[in-house]
């Protein structure tokens, strides 16, 4: 009884949310990929290709068709006027964990490369629409930062109203977590009482966790390899025993899986360079990377994307020489240099993040643009489909009120595949209505007697007590990284 | 040999006397005119190509027409701006440098009930995040304890000094006050370290114990006061008989803290984002006559007649969070501070930060692009929370007589890509170096 109660109101509060904040873009949303439509009249931010003073963008079957001054509307396209307005590229944010069912830590192992977030993808999760608003389009959803190796991580588009699958970035490469210094060691970590504590409590402990897993995903592989071989050679073999936490290893050292390895201090980053150049493989982002800056030099020789934050610091020890000159400084050391959030809330204005690298370290324009959108598609390696506006790539779009690095612009419209998913003016029209029908159904509710449980806010002792990524109740996602 | 001699002499006695008149100069304090610019005084009408002379700390004349006196270090900031200093009305900057390093955290005490413990004694004057916030035209913040229920009481302090006390522009100017929310639902129980479980009925009853301490707590405070009046007044001539029953007063400082709160004199700063604990705030304040200020304030717009109607005032913020319900707009936040100017509720801008308190012109920014009109974003940041605390003698805007406490922008100070050109806090010139700089310059250089 108590559990139907709970999922009554459950399943009202989503109903609620739903109408509420998305189910109005998504309904209009038209779902044929044949349509045409073409944003006229607006300053185009192409990142790529310098910028276009009344430029139009036509748009087929969810891909940029055109790009240029005069465009003429082929019939029957749909037309969005956007004199005044800027377009720039989706925001991608190489470093979020929204949309996670449940805790973003499957935290008992060092070494968990056998868990997925693709299967907890919550494609209901609030915090897609809201970042969506933001102007982002795509995330790299990854695992928390728990584990020397962690979880595989999932690339998606915030295709708001759609499922998880359909999220999924098709053709995305894979990836997978590594975490570095004070998180996989347990620094700020108070075990439960009972508890024994977790190897590696040291960095050296990190490298050799790494190092062990390595040692034996390379000798898996050649056991594979071997296999392959004899049976090639017409051998009655048995197939090695298939291992899950392994073969992501695998994958790794064969270049088919990217690492996303959370990491801060220069010593640590070092590290993992090293490490991994013995091995044979490389480093697709250090994630956070706030002393990327000391060693800028050897990151871009090992060729490593940096995804950091643009000015956070002094939340712990390995952030407190963070500098939020970092983007700049490792940009100009020829870094391919993005800026993430890793929160749902910064997610929404990282567009203003890019302009901190203009204030600090004096990146250009479209430098800071950079940072947000063509350069998490190369450390992605999606940089063919997105990240830029140019004809053949995915019509993931922003049209901002004004220029995207002000403070005063805000997104109006949001484009994934040509189609609309966020526009400020229907989401404002439909406010009211969905308000009366909220308290409709409220006053159902109540005169029917039932009284649906008010959702607690997450306590703030929930927040304090287990400082690395602990669980927050409601939505799991990391309180700081 | 001897004509040697002599102009040694001489050439020493003119550096001696020379630094005699430095030291005094700067006893003195310093003449600085800033010249050529637009000053935007808050309070007035902008100032094309102004200047503003600061002396002894003070703003000493600021117009258009205005004389740079003789010996005045000028500062001339032709295409710039000069605004007042910022003010966040909400940070634990002083108390706090590593977030995740407890020993060097300051910011909650054990115990639920602390109004006695004073900010300002603990503000460490040589964090490495004072000179970062500063940088960014944030020249004076609110300092606070936040731990338990009554957490302690706020300081508010320029951000330049060699001690606390240089710092200090007014404590206390509230009591910290984490109004008890009825925290229903899922939470992680620390005493089992498991989640669990909490009914609404549980938590109400909880927040209700919760208040009815601090209720206690005022009524013991009442009581204190009249006791300690008794003994202040001494005993009433003609009543010499009683005279052995005179008690001298136990001082109690806990409900020592507390005399200003119950008389009404000193805000309890109640720290309470949604609706319902908002309007349980207004409630308990009426019934305990009691002055608030609401601090966070996120939902206030969904009580905002009856934060007008009782003239209270929000420090709101951070601006730049999400949504305190799934439901709610997806812009909540940023228009919270439009809405509260529309229903005519005085509010300014928190942070609630203390390493990153320096994007508090953002926080502001935000909140002026979903509708706020921007004159009214500067005045949160500037001349309301001088109000508020009751400074507005001293900061808030650029005015004759006021603390020097001024920053050249080269921009916009609410745009991200503009920058902080000079900086004067109380009539000082301060450098712009920070810990970030100093590694800036250090690793761009590397080899």
């Amino acid at each position: 009884m108590r559990d139907a109660r709970a999922f009554a109101a459950r399943v009202w509060s989503m109903v609620v949310s739903f109408l509420l904040l998305g189910g109005s873009v998504s309904a209009q949303a038209p779902s044929s990929g044949d349509d045409v439509t073409l944003i006229r009249g607006g300053t185009i931010l192409t990142v790529t290709r310098g910028r276009i003073e009344n430029g139009s963008i036509l748009i087929r079957g969810g891909k940029i068709a055109a790009v240029g001054r005069n465009i003429e509307a082929p019939p029957g396209a749909k037309v969005i006027d956007a004199r005044g307005k800027y377009i720039m590229p989706g925001i991608i944010d190489c470093h979020s964990h929204i949309a996670i069912d449940g805790g973003v830590n499957e935290g008992t192992l060092s070494v968990t490369s056998m868990v997925r977030i693709e299967d907890v993808l919550d494609p209901t999760d609030i915090n897609i629409y809201r970042d969506l608003a933001g102007g982002v389009t795509t995330a790299n959803i990854l695992h928390g930062s728990a584990n020397a190796i962690g979880g595989l991580n999932a690339v998606i588009k915030l295709r708001w109203g759609k499922t998880a699958q359909e999220m999924l970035f098709e053709g995305a490469m894979p990836g997978i977590k590594f975490a570095l210094g004070e998180n996989p060691k347990r620094s700020n970590f108070t075990p439960p009482p009972g508890t024994p504590r977790r190897y590696p409590a040291t960095r050296l402990g990190v490298e050799y966790t790494i190092r062990e897993a390595f040692t034996q995903a390379r000798n898996y592989m050649r056991q594979w390899e071997e296999y392959e071989r004899r049976k090639r050679a017409g051998e009655n073999v048995v197939p090695p025993r298939r291992d899950l936490k392994l073969e992501p290893l695998v994958e790794v050292l064969q270049g088919k899986r990217l690492v996303h390895a959370h990491a801060y201090r220069a010593d640590e980053i070092l590290m993992l360079i090293r490490l991994a150049e013995e091995f044979g493989f490389k480093i697709a982002t250090f994630q956070h990377v706030l002393e990327g800056y000391k060693v800028a030099r050897e990151i871009a020789a090992h060729g490593a994307g940096a995804s950091t934050f643009s000015d956070w610091w002094a939340y712990k020890v390995e952030a407190y020489d963070a500098i939020p000159y970092n983007g700049a400084l490792m940009a100009r050391k020829g870094v391919v240099v993005s800026f993430n959030s890793d929160s749902a809330e910064l997610a929404r204005r990282l567009n203003l993040e890019a302009a901190k690298a203009m204030k600090y370290g004096g990146l250009s324009e479209d430098e800071a643009l950079a940072l947000i959108t063509i350069n998490p598609a190369k450390q992605l390696r999606i940089e063919h489909r997105v990240g830029s506006i140019e004809v053949g790539k995915d019509a993931d779009l922003v049209i901002y009120s004004g220029h995207p690095l002000s403070v005063y612009s805000i997104v109006e419209k949001v484009f994934i595949d040509g189609q609309l998913y966020f526009d400020r003016e229907t989401d404002l029209a439909r406010r009211a209505e969905i308000q009366k029908e909220k308290e409709a159904l409220k006053a159902r509710e109540r005169s029917a007697g039932r009284r649906p449980e008010p959702r607690g806010r997450p306590p703030e002792e929930a927040v304090t007590g287990g400082v690395e990524h602990p669980l927050s109740p409601r939505s799991g996602k990391e309180v700081r990284p | 040999m001897r004509k040697r001699a002599l102009v040694l002499i001489i050439a020493f006695g003119l550096v001696l006397a020379l630094s005699l008149l430095n030291v005094w100069a700067q006893q003195r304090g310093e003449t600085y005119a800033i010249t050529n610019a637009r000053i935007v005084p808050i309070t007035g009408p902008v100032i094309e190509r102004g200047t503003v002379v600061i002396r002894d700390g003070k703003i000493a004349a600021v117009g258009r027409n205005v004389s740079i006196p003789a010996g005045a270090r000028v500062v001339n900031a032709q295409g710039m701006w000069v605004y007042p200093g910022f003010i966040d009305s909400g940070t634990t900057i002083g108390l706090t440098e590593i977030g995740q390093v407890a020993a060097t955290v300051d910011v909650n005490e054990i115990g639920d009930f602390n109004p006695q413990l004073k900010a300002i004694v603990a503000v460490n004057p040589s964090s490495e995040i004072i000179p970062v916030t500063r940088v960014n035209g944030i020249t004076t913040v609110l300092t606070t304890p936040r731990g338990g229920i009554l957490s302690g009481q706020a300081a508010l302090i320029n951000l330049d000094g060699w001690t606390w006390e240089e710092m200090l522009v007014k404590a206390p100017v509230g009591i910290y006050f984490n109004f008890p929310t009825i925290a229903s639902g899922r939470f992680f129980d620390p005493e089992t370290f498991q989640p669990r479980e909490r009914s609404f009925e549980e938590a109400r009853r909880q927040r209700e114990e919760r208040l009815q301490r601090v209720r206690q707590l005022l009524d013991d405070a009442r009581a204190y006061a009249k006791a300690k009046r008794a003994a202040e007044a001494g005993v009433p001539e003609g009543n010499a008989a009683n005279i052995r029953d005179r008690q001298p007063l136990l001082v109690n400082p806990v409900l020592e803290a507390l005399v200003p709160v119950v008389e009404g004199t000193l805000p309890l700063i109640v720290a309470a984002n949604n609706d319902r604990d908002i309007k349980a705030a207004v409630e308990f304040a009426e019934e305990q006559k009691v002055k608030i200020l609401i601090s966070g304030g996120l939902e206030a717009p969904k009580v905002v007649q009856l934060l007008k109607e009782k003239n209270i005032p929000v420090l709101l913020g951070p601006v730049l969070s999400l949504p305190r319900s799934e439901d709610d707009p997806y812009d909540s936040t940023f228009t919270a501070a439009k809405q509260l100017y529309e229903a005519g509720v005085k509010f300014a801008f928190l942070t609630n930060d203390a390493s990153n308190a320096r994007n508090l012109p953002y926080h502001a920014a935000m909140a002026v692009a979903f509708g706020l009109p921007r004159e009214e974003a500067l005045r949160a940041l500037t001349i309301y929370p001088a109000e508020i605390f009751g400074v507005a003698d001293r900061l808030g805007s650029i005015e004759v007589g006021k603390v020097a406490n001024l920053v050249v922008w080269d921009g916009d100070p609410l745009e991200i890509r503009s920058q902080v050109r000079h900086l004067f806090i109380n009539g000082r010139p301060v450098p712009l170096e920070t810990k970030h700089t100093q590694l800036y310059e250090r690793y761009r250089n590397r080899p």
